[in-house]
This record gives C-alpha cells, structure tokens and sequence, in this order.
C-alpha cells in the first residue's frame, strides 16, 4: 500500500526531483526530452518581479465581455486570441514556455472589468492581459494597470487623446482611420459636402470632431451633424433630412444594435447605396456587424478600416483557414478581431526582444517591434504605443464580405494627439 | 432653425416627418399593447417584456431559415406564418411564466418587478447560450422591402405601412376582445374587483394566466415586426423596453385608449423635434415634457376610476 501511495505522490509531482526521475522510465524518457527542446533561459533571470512564470509555463489573462451587451462584439476577440495562443503554444511558446490563459468576464460593466482587471494582475499575477473593447473599460482598467504595473493589449479601433505606458493599441487610433477614409472619397468620388451622423458618446463624437475638421480645412462643407442615443431604433427623422440636405457622403459612425436599425430603414427609405447617392462610408461597421444588418441591407456602404477578411495576401489566407478551422465555417473576421489576433503575436515578439516577461522591459523592448506575418500584412508598434499600419477602403457586398476598393500606399503613422483637432 | 428651408420645402418637412411620426407611433402602440395589458388589467410591472419580444423575433428568424431551406418558393408569405407562431410562442411562454412564478407573487408588487428582471436576464441567457452572442440577420421577403415615390422628397416605405396596419390590426382585436367579447367582460371584473368576480364564478386563476398569454403573445407579434426595422440579439429587447413603460405610464396604466394616446402624442412630439434639434435633444425633451406632464397628472393622461 505504501510504495501504491508513494507513487500517487509522485504522479502529483510532489516528490523531490530526484525520486521523480526515477519513478517510471516514461516519466523520465519525457523529462530528457523537454529538457532538450527547453534551451530556455532560467526563470529566475526572465521573472524578476514575481509574474506567474514557471519553468515551462508562463500565465496570462484574457479580459472581455462574454456576457452582456457587448458579448456581441467581444467575442470575435476572445476566439482571435485564443487562437493566437494556441499558435504561440504549437510553435513552442514564449521562450520556450506554453502559454497558459485565465479568462475573466468583464459582463459589459465597466466596473467589473476594473475589478477583475484588479484580480489578474494581483491574484494570477498574469505576464500580460488581452482585453477590453469599448472605451469605458480600457478608462475603467487604466488606473488599475498603471498602478500594479501591468500589461494590456487593447484591440479596438478607438477614438485616441490618450497614451498610457501600460496599454500597447493593436487598433486604430481616430485619425489613422478618417483622414486617408476622407481624403479618399473626396479623390476619387469628387465629395464636396458631408454629414456626420453617429452614436452619442466618446468615439463618434471625437471622431466627428477630427472628421469635420478635416473636411473643412479641405474647403469642403459638413451640411450636418446629429448624434442619436445608444440602442436608437428610430431613424426615419435624420433619414428624411439627408433627402432635403442632399449630402454628397453620409459618415456615420452608429454602433451596436442601432446599426441595424439605420441600415434597415435606409433600405427601405428608397436609398438604394450602390448608386452611391448619397455614398455611405461607415468606420463602424465589420463584417462582424453585417451578419445582424445582413448583406442586402448594406450593399454599396463604402467601410475605412485597417483590415478586411478579403484580403487576398497570404497571411491572411492563412489566418483565415485556421481561424474557421478552430471556430467554426460559417464564421466571420472583422476589423477588431484581426486587432485582437495581433496582441499575443506583438506580447511575443517584444517579450522575445526583451528575453524576460517583466513588463518594464516588455515595454522598453516594444517600440519597433515588427510583425510580417500579421493578416493586415506588416505592422509595427511605434514609440507611442500603437500601430504603424495602412488604411484600406470596401465596398460592401451581399454576401457580407468587402471588396477592397482602395488601400494607402504608405503606413499611416499613428497620431493620438493629432494637434489642432482637439 | 426654420430660415434655412423654402416654404415647399417646410411643407415637405411637415409631412414626411408626420409620417415618421406615425410610422413611430405604430411602433410604440405595438411594443406598449402587450404591457399595457399586463401591467394596466394586471398590475404586474414586467420587465422581461422585451425579450418577449425577441423571442417573437428570434421565432421569425428561424421560421424564415425553415423556409429558405425547405420552401424556397413560399418565401414571401413566412412573415405571416412566423407572426402567429411567434404569437403562440411568446404566449405559451408566458403562460408558463404566469404559472411558475407570477401567480405567486402578485400581491407584492416589487418582488415581481425583481423577479422578471431576473427573469429577463436568464431569457437573454438562453437566447446567448442557444443562438450566439452575436446578432442574427433576418432576411425579408422582397416585398417587404421598399418604398412609394409620392413626390419628388416624399417617399413611403412599405415596412412603415406595414407595421401601421399590424398595429391598427392588433388594437382593434384587442379593443374587440376587452369590450365585446365574453372573456373580456371576465378580465374587466377580474380588475375591478377581484373577490366579487370570483363569487360570481369566474375562474379568476384561469383569467389572468390567459391575460399574461395574450400581453405576451402580443409582445412576440410585436418583436416579429421589429425584425424589419431594427436588430436581433439577446439583449436587443433592452433596447425597447424603457420607451415602452413610457408609454404605458404615461397613458395611465389602466387604460388602452390611453396607451394610444400616449404612443400618439410621444411620437410626434419626438419626430418633429428630432428634425429640428439633434437626436439626443429630442430625447432629452420628450422626456422632460413625459415628467412635466405626471407631475401635473400622476396617474398618466387618461385614468379609470376603480374601485380598490
């Protein structure tokens, strides 16, 4: 009985390494091996500061809504990092440790998300944390990161006017998305007058904000702007005004449930957007938002973003095989969950650079950090914390994909401070 | 804010948004009816109405994959198919509801606003856990979509003249069952008063689970409808459910013919506002107008007088 107990004990890995080695020849055949393919440096030289770092493990934290209104959004990020993850892991994981990942469920309340952020980063002592997606929980989570010295990588394309140390940005910052979206259709559509219509919050207002100024130092005119409450489901009224107004472009930025609203009564209103009379460009819908609006609602509504699941570059392809491999066929990519997929991919990258995944150093190794195998094609992180990347146009289809129609040439340089536009 | 139209112009105005404001208004009958009948016949404040709602919507989005699948050619008349069984749906769940839960509790009028809150947040649940997180896409019937060019700015969508006569419809049926029908005079005396009603021998057990039924069922009707204008996901309900009690309080609880007038007076007071002033402010000065008016009139626009 006792030598049956002993051998329990070790199966827990509580025994001395010395009786472990010698408890079953299995064991010890898998120990020659990890030990070979572990050139990895000692964990007390990469995890100065008491991460949850062992010697073939490292932890991190996954921090979205999967409950609650935004579950709708935040899971396409959840599923992309997982991914990623899983990718990192296959490949070998972060010198030479598996990645391991606890999830919590910020619930769509801002507070929540503070209050596990809180947790992760204290309790799990996690390396780093891939989360948040609105605005109001990266503002909630802030003070908490800066103060325990953590890591987030924030995917979301968001409004800017904000640069933490502790926050690297895979998504847009405003301007990265509006002004080559604006100048594009003022190029190649011959634009002269807009009308800026969005959700009543942050975004689409400091977004408006640096769209109107934009245009108007073009020497185009805004024939209007209106802001709608969130969950609006009435667009009738700021349908009928576009009639009397005329506007060459509609620029909307409506999110969430009230998209599908807008799209649906703008169909049936008699605006047919493939006439592109008005043209509609959007910064606010994805693919992801058109599975709820459904294709023939939006068919010929122009989107400014970074990344399109259509894109035909080889990275891309292969991202997205493996992504409908891991969750599913019928699923689709947007603009935020290729940001997302980006985070775990970047983490490594400057944690590799670092070699060691205490986050001062994973800051000090993150500015220039490149990516050539991200979907979008290239990025790199830029000492400001977000992403160099290229502004692409689609066309909206009714399959629910975008055709690209235009993508800049250069890399935009992100500008979270855009002077004279605050 | 008038100077920068022609008078034509501002006639075109007047009448396009008059129309909005009726399209609104059918909108806002059809989410209040339900609620007006169980709060107003029943006293039961229901906050789980909106996902009554979205369980009609979600019924008429898997009636229209039924279709597309296996009666491709019969695709244009689902909508009508999908209603009833939405209807059915949404009441027998209510029912089930009234059953289970309210029937316990309806003389504690506070425990039952908290438990169908709780309620609500376990039909949201469900709907995630049963049909994903993200919003599903409806697809219409052609004919839905569309509009009439009457002039050359006036133009009528098809859906708007839709939900108009679905809400004309289902009041006048419901008018109809309250005033002339058997069953009707049986929920009025139920309300009226309840010991007696049930002394005369009516089942007033059986009344109000058919009651809560029938405000349900409505509601599923009403979030069918909803498919054409607006979206559908496990939390779109929340997005109906504060105008709805707008609506109904500000009609007076009891009183159908005041949920219409009420659904009537809101619209239009916020579709011409909204074109004038932005969105946001048209909601912020309904609003005010809606308090302005209770703290003059506490027990809604139109009240009637009951014995307690």
């Amino acid at each position: 009985m006792g030598t049956l107990k002993n051998a329990q004990a070790g199966l827990g890995g509580r025994l001395p390494s010395l009786m472990k080695g010698i408890a079953s020849a299995v064991a010890g055949a898998t120990m020659v091996l990890s030990a070979a393919v572990n050139a990895a440096p000692a964990t007390s030289e990469v995890n100065t500061t008491g991460l949850a770092v062992t010697d073939d493990t490292v932890t991190v934290g996954i921090l979205h809504s999967v409950t609650g209104t935004m579950a709708i959004s935040e899971t396409g990020s959840v599923q992309a990092e997982k991914l990623a993850i899983e990718q990192i892991n296959a490949m070998g994981g972060v010198l030479g440790r598996q990645i391991e990942y606890v999830q919590e469920d910020g619930a769509s309340d801002w507070p929540t998300f503070a209050e596990k952020s809180r947790k992760l980063l204290l309790q799990d002592k996690v390396a780093t944390v891939f989360g948040c997606w609105t605005s109001a929980s990266r503002k909630a989570v802030l003070p908490v990161f800066e103060q325990y010295n953590g890591m987030l990588y924030y995917p979301t394309f968001y409004e800017g006017l904000e640069q933490s140390p502790n926050v690297i940005y895979t998504g847009q910052e405003a301007t990265q998305q509006i002004l080559a979206g604006i100048d594009w259709v003022t190029k190649e559509k011959g634009a002269k007058t807009f009308y800026l219509l969005g959700s009543d919050y942050i975004w689409p207002r400091t977004s408006n904000k640096i769209a109107r100024k934009h245009i108007e130092k073009l020497g185009l005119k805004v024939v209007g702007e209106d802001y709608y409450p969130l969950g609006h489901t009435q667009f009738n009224s700021i349908i009928n005004k576009f009639k009397l107004k005329k506007p060459d472009v509609i620029f909307a930025s409506v999110v969430g449930g009230s998209n599908v609203a807008f799209y649906k009564q703008l169909k049936a209103a008699g605006i047919d957007m493939t006439k592109e009379k008005p043209l509609v460009l959007t910064i606010s819908v994805t693919e992801d938002e058109i599975l709820g609006i459904g294709g023939e609602n939006i068919e010929g509504a122009y989107a400014s973003m970074k990344y399109f699941q259509s894109l035909t570059n080889d990275n891309n392809q292969a991202f997205v095989k493996a992504f409908k491999e891991r969750w599913g066929d019928d699923i689709v990519i947007g603009d935020v969950t290729q940001a997302a997929y980006l985070g775990p991919w970047l983490w490594k990258a400057a944690v590799e650079k670092a070699g060691s995944f205490d986050v001062d150093k994973v800051r000090e190794a993150s500015p220039g950090i490149e990516l050539t195998t991200a979907p979008e094609g290239y990025v790199k992180v830029h000492p400001n914390h977000h992403l160099w990347s290229k502004t692409r146009i689609g066309n909206a289809k009714t399959d629910g994909q975008y055709e690209i129609v235009y993508e800049t040439d250069e890399l935009i340089e992100p500008d979270p401070f855009p002077e004279g536009y605050q | 804010m008038f100077a920068d139209y022609t008078t034509s112009e501002l006639m075109s105005i007047f009448a396009m948004q008059g129309f909005a404001g009726l399209i609104l208004f059918s909108v806002f009958v059809l989410m209040a009816l339900g609620l007006a009948i169980i709060f107003g016949q029943m006293g039961v404040i229901n906050m789980a109405h909106g996902e009554f709602m979205i369980l009609g919507a979600y019924i008429t989005y898997l009636t229209s994959n039924v279709f597309a699948d296996y009666m491709p050619n019969l695709f244009g008349a689902y909508f009508f198919i999908a209603m009833i069984l939405a209807f059915i749906a949404a009441g027998a769940l209510g029912m089930l509801v009234e059953w289970a839960m309210i029937r316990h509790l309806y003389h504690r009028p506070l425990d039952t606003l908290l438990a169908t809150w709780g309620l609500s947040l376990i039909l949201q649940q469900c709907y995630r856990t049963i049909f994903g997180a993200r919003e599903v896409g409806v697809t219409l019937p052609d004919w839905l979509m569309g509009s009439f060019q009457l002039t050359d700015i006036i133009e009528v969508p098809i859906n708007g003249i839709f939900v108009m006569t679905l809400a004309v419809g289902i009041s006048v049926a419901i008018a109809a069952l309250m005033y002339k029908s058997r069953w009707g005079i049986q929920v009025r005396s139920v309300v009226q008063n309840r010991p007696m009603a049930g002394a005369v021998g009516i089942n007033t057990a059986r009344v109000d689970r058919l009651t809560f039924g029938l405000g349900c069922g409505i509601a599923g009707v009403a979030g069918s409808a909803f498919t054409m204008i607006g979206s559908t996901g496990p939390t779109s309900g929340q997005l109906y459910i504060v105008d709805t009690f707008l609506v109904v309080v500000f009609g007076g609880a009891a009183s159908l013919l005041g949920t219409i007038a009420s659904a009537f007076t809101i619209s239009q007071a916020q579709s011409t506002m909204e074109f004038f002033l932005s969105g946001s402010m048209a909601k912020v000065l309904t609003l005010l107008f809606v308090v302005f008016i209770l703290m003059l009139r506490p027990q809604g626009l139109f009240s009637l007088k009951v014995r307690r």
